[in-house]
């Protein structure tokens, strides 16, 4: 790489680092003129700010403040949302309708108004109906909508396409040595195949279970480090997206099953008729108790992981010197690192016993047992 | 959060805490006595460490 090259991806890498480090010091700045008159509600705001971090939301906010007139500004952009209505068919418009969760949004004569991060149908005056349960009875739309974690996936699916697509072809053109991130990736995704695949699912099988592995592992990684930018994304600490996860894992172990893997399940060889009695239950509640572990395992951690980082960094505004602020900040720090190995230890451990699934599945019998 | 809910997420913490603590433990002792095979002892650890962890997460929910 020329020297100039170099440097233009240096200025690119400290411009985009400077617009975080703006929107943070306008924060900050907020923070002092308007935060101090309220001193009592600064752990009920934080522990509101930490909610909605860790909860999908229907615009991409980057920052938010308040400016000098009182007015809270928030900075980000706004994502599509489509909805389908049983009675007045599909809807698509964008979320600044909603102004941040405060309007209700009309689209072709029909309302609708965010309550809790839900989306109900609704009239012109925004009128909800309740339950005795508190819970709104108006009619909610099948909801499409781009939200932040999808509009997260999608971006992290087209830089890993762009990314692995480009490795492959560098191969091709560079007489089989992998070039510039290739350098990189190459030792992960040998490491993947010798170190995972091959010895858990067998020299014979593991090539048609690469790309799962290889998939998942690059995923899970890239999506954790990008919840630790200041992106404020949180979408492997969102259930949905591990079960879907693990869903896979687990639609893959069961459909390339062979017969030894589900005589193991049903009839197990080699202990006594009685015994296999009581354990094909057993092993049948363990079928699904293992993607369920895939699961909780990455969600919790991660949910830890955000929840633990974020109060540390709430201290400062507890705090509120610059003590307590530089102590924070180091803790925050260390913290954040090991964040860094977390987001890959869980990215190793989610492949890793996905690959033990696998190999269990296709296991062929062995006549000592 | 009720006082029975803390008392019993404490109870986890100490129940997993222990159990990889154990295993952390042995793992060392293995690459202590095998240098050279720290890769795989590593390897299992940490599978058996993350399945302790995946019970743990699923009982602090249930708490």
């Amino acid at each position: 790489m020329t020297n100039k090259k170099l440097s233009i991806k240096i200025t690119f890498l400290l411009l985009v680092l400077s617009i975080f480090a703006i929107g943070q010091d306008h924060s900050n700045n907020a923070e002092d003129v308007h935060g101090t008159p309220v001193e009592k509600d600064v752990k009920a705001e934080q522990k509101e700010f930490i909610d909605h971090h860790l909860k999908d939301s229907y615009d991409f906010s980057l920052f938010s403040y308040t400016n000098d007139e009182g007015e809270a500004v928030h900075i980000g952009m706004p994502l599509p949302i489509i909805l389908f209505d049983k009675e007045d068919g599909i809807k698509m418009f964008m979320s600044s309708k909603f102004h941040h969760g405060e309007d209700i949004a009309e689209t072709g004569g029909v309302f609708y108004k965010v309550y809790h991060n839900k989306i109900y149908k609704t009239d012109e005056a925004g009128s909800l109906d309740f339950d005795e349960h508190h819970h709104p009875t108006n009619y909610k739309p099948l909801d499409f909508s781009v939200t932040k974690n999808v509009a997260m996936i999608l971006i992290v699916s087209a830089l890993m396409f762009w990314l692995f697509t480009n490795l492959a072809k560098s191969y091709k053109t560079n007489n089989g040595i992998p070039t510039g991130a290739g350098r990189f990736f190459e030792p992960l995704i040998l490491y993947i195949r010798d170190e995972i695949a091959i010895p858990n699912i067998g020299e014979k099988h593991y090539k048609r279970y690469m790309s799962h592995l290889l998939t998942i592992f690059f995923f899970v990684w890239f999506v954790n480090l990008f919840g630790l930018t200041p992106l404020g994304v949180n979408v492997t600490g969102n259930i949905t997206v591990t079960l879907a996860l693990a869903l896979v894992t687990f639609f893959i172990t069961t459909f390339t099953a062979n017969k030894n893997y589900w005589s193991h399940i049903f009839w197990m060889p080699g202990v006594p008729k009685l015994m296999r009695i009581v354990l094909a239950p057993i092993e049948v509640l363990g079928m699904f108790i293992k993607p369920f572990a895939l699961m909780i395992r990455l969600y919790a951690n991660m949910v830890a992981g955000h929840v633990v980082l974020m109060s540390i960094i709430g201290l400062i505004f507890v705090f509120g010197n610059w003590m307590g602020g530089t102590l924070t900040f180091g803790l925050a720090f260390g913290l954040s690192i090991l964040e860094l190995l977390v987001a890959l230890l869980q990215a190793y451990i989610f492949t890793m016993l996905s690959a033990l699934y696998f190999g269990s599945a296709v296991e062929e019998s062995h006549s000592d047992h | 959060m009720t006082i029975p809910n803390i008392v019993g997420a404490g109870l986890i913490v100490i129940g997993a805490g222990l159990g990889i603590g154990r295993i952390g433990g042995s793992a060392m002792d293995a690459i202590a006595r095998q240098p050279e095979a720290s890769g795989k002892i590593q390897t299992a650890m940490l599978i058996a460490a993350a399945l302790i962890e995946g019970i743990g997460f699923a009982a602090l929910f249930a708490s």
